[in-house]
């Protein structure tokens, strides 16, 4: 098992590689970049930007300055922001961990609906409640997500007591530890819903269709020649053969809401790595941009990564080592 | 009953593309038609019979405003002031499909002013932008979804059908392009270009980034199929008549994909559409006056916006049920063409 994550982490370098190169490469072929804004300013004398440039080597090939942005990463170094004048790793490291909360709280959303509402689907088969459902699942599925969020925000604006957006109050700071926490729940509610309804709905129709195939397999209908009660061959045999394959889509799905809520933080104004990413963006913020693409992309690695040890660890049939 | 839900989901796409395919002839304004003094109007009431003017048929009130504490406009129906609607009036001269020269429209008024969707910052109707949007929008997502899945096709048909080497390299390629985070690489190809393109290149950007996003998913599956293609007779066959690997590759191996290619493509449409609306929503796309659905929406950015002018929020139920067409048609399509993955 070691070795293949070990492997798996070593095959994952020339990707990351690739990737922050193609990044760096697209950046750079754009005109201007962000010290055009600051050769603009007239408070700023060209000295400054001399040394911005030696510092930074911006003056250099192409190539020459991804390889020093590629020596730093190693020393730990992400670089400097420039519109933010902080350094990147201090920015991303709080971005990171506001992503990292709002992908918990809708996965963690999304799985307390999707199993009992496969399950109802499934054991109502073509009855009114697997017709409702199945209704719902397709506006669901369908419906855009920063769509959803104008609507949310909308009703929001009525209730009063829903946040309407951002992450914190404003007197945040005045809050005891437990009046914190209770804030920054109070802010996911509405990210929370937009991200998971999706997944519920897609999710559900998978988990509804593998429950219903393990059902009509042959071991349940031996259970069920053996006298087990429904309830018995339900719960213990069925449903773990049909959790099983959405095991593998559960670590898929949190690396794909690390990278999926970026939109959806901007419209929210959650401050995540989507929001940063899109400033950088807009900024021509060099490192910035670099540094969230790298750790976007390692985020996506890990999440596959234990998709597939979870895989292996829960279905015994699967086995990496040769 | 699926197959009546298809049918009527290609009425309503019909109906659709129609409209903006004709769009100046359905629409009462042109798309950048501004009106100062109907900034933020709410949608115009269409009314049917008013007793005391004798007035039978569809007609609208004129409306005005009245400025309150907070500098918003509220406006209010003039009752005094009648306005029949008409059909086949005198609009903005325009050309029907780029010929036919013409400023005939399927509705208006001669007087005042008929918003259908309301109005937005600068008294733009926004019916008229939603037709005009559409043409963006739904044709991005045919274009998009065609051309990634030529080239997922082309790949995934050479890498499968040559194997070790060119496979490897080629698969490598499509994990690096799928691993990136989408959206981020949807910015950080945007930002590669600058910012002030006209709108035909921006769109013609956006196809490219959205198909370059989209490519690698197909070649994968596609590559699975060609691995499993290639060892027919047939193939063998057509090799010993000495038939070149491009023509195999198309010919012998890719017809057999067709169905399942059919099905894909009409199933990613939807993620072009959204893709050109996330762009354009977060003002890296279609620029202002252009329209498109996706920068219809830009102006809901602002929560105040939607509190108080809920009507600009419209343009995202075309999208919606765009979407929920294409979904619904895909899965059709895919029980009809693939009976063996139709779910119980």
């Amino acid at each position: 098992m070691f070795r293949f994550i070990f492997k798996r982490l070593f095959f994952s370098l020339p990707l990351l590689l690739g990737i922050t190169f193609l990044t760096f490469l697209f950046i750079q072929i754009a005109p201007g970049d962000f010290l055009n804004k600051l050769r603009l300013n007239p408070q700023i004398s060209s000295q400054t930007i001399e040394i911005y440039e030696q510092k930074f080597h911006l003056d250099k090939p192409f190539i020459t300055q991804y390889a020093y942005w590629l020596k730093n990463i190693f020393k730990g170094d992400f670089g400097y922001s420039f519109s933010y004048r902080a350094s990147v790793v201090k920015i991303i490291k709080s971005r990171a961990l506001n992503t990292f909360i709002l992908s918990l709280s809708s996965l963690l959303f999304t799985w307390v609906f999707v199993i009992p509402l496969g399950v109802v689907a499934a054991l109502n088969r073509n009855k009114f409640a697997d017709r409702l459902l199945s209704f719902f699942s397709y506006i669901g599925i369908s419906v855009p997500s920063f769509f959803l969020a104008f609507i949310l925000l909308y009703f929001a604006t009525f209730s009063g007591w829903l946040p309407l957006g951002g992450m914190r109050s404003i007197r945040f700071d005045e809050f005891s530890f437990l009046g914190k926490i209770l804030d920054i729940g109070k802010h996911l509610i509405i990210p929370t819903v937009v991200l998971s309804l999706g997944s519920i709905c897609a999710l559900g129709r998978i988990m509804r269709a593998n429950l219903l195939e393990v059902l009509g397999s042959t071991y349940i209908l031996g259970a069920k020649a053996r006298g087990l009660s429904n309830r018995r061959i339900l719960y213990v045999h069925a449903l773990k053969n049909a959790l099983n394959p959405m095991i593998t889509i559960f670590g898929y799905q949190f690396s794909a809401l690390l990278s999926g809520a970026a939109l959806v933080e901007i419209i929210i104004g959650w401050p995540g790595l989507g929001m940063v990413m899109l400033e950088a963006v807009q900024a021509q913020d060099l490192y910035l941009v670099m540094g969230s693409v790298l750790v976007g992309g390692a985020f996506l690695i890990m999440g596959n990564l234990v998709a597939d040890i979870m895989l292996a660890y829960f279905d015994p049939r699967i086995r990496y080592e040769r | 009953m699926k197959s009546r839900l298809g049918n009527s989901v290609l009425v309503v796409l019909g109906v659709l593309y129609l409209l903006v395919m004709f769009a100046p002839f359905f629409s009462p304004y042109s798309y950048d038609q501004d009106d100062v003094l109907n900034s933020y109007s709410p949608p115009t009431k269409i009314h049917f019979l008013n007793i005391r003017e004798q007035q039978v048929g569809l007609f609208i009130y004129g409306h005005s405003f009245e400025v309150d504490d907070y500098y918003r406009r509220i406006y209010s129906e003039d009752k005094t002031k009648i306005y029949p609607i008409n059909f086949f009036v005198k609009g903005f001269k325009y050309k029907v499909l780029g010929l036919l020269e013409t400023d005939r429209h399927l509705f208006g008024v001669r007087e005042g002013k008929v918003f259908l969707l309301g109005a937005d910052l600068k008294g733009r109707d926004i019916f008229s932008r939603v037709l005009y949007g559409g043409r963006i929008s739904l044709s991005i997502g045919l274009i998009g979804a065609t051309i990634s899945f030529v080239i997922g096709l082309l790949v995934g048909g050479a890498s499968g059908y040559f194997g070790g080497k060119v496979d490897n390299l080629l698969m490598r390629l499509c994990e690096m392009v799928m691993m990136v985070p989408s959206f981020y690489l949807m910015l950080a190809l945007r930002a590669s270009f600058p910012p002030n393109l006209s709108s035909a290149q921006v769109y013609f950007l956006i196809v490219v980034i959205l198909s370059f996003i989209g490519w690698a998913s197909t070649a994968r599956i596609i590559r699975g199929m060609a691995i499993s293609l290639r060892e027919n007779d047939y193939i063998y066959a057509a090799k010993a008549c000495g038939l070149g690997h491009f023509k195999i590759i198309v010919r012998h191996i890719l017809p057999h994909t067709l169905s399942y290619a059919v099905v894909a493509i009409v199933l990613s449409i939807p993620a072009y559409i959204l893709g050109e609306a996330a762009l354009s929503l977060l003002g890296l796309g279609i620029q202002e006056p252009q329209a498109s659905w996706g920068n219809l929406l830009s102006g809901a950015m602002g929560i105040v916006n939607i509190r108080l002018y809920p009507w600009i929020l419209t343009p995202g139920l075309f999208i919606l049920v765009t979407v929920i067409c294409f979904n619904v048609l895909g899965e059709t399509l895919r029980d009809k063409l693939d009976p063996k993955r139709k779910i119980m």
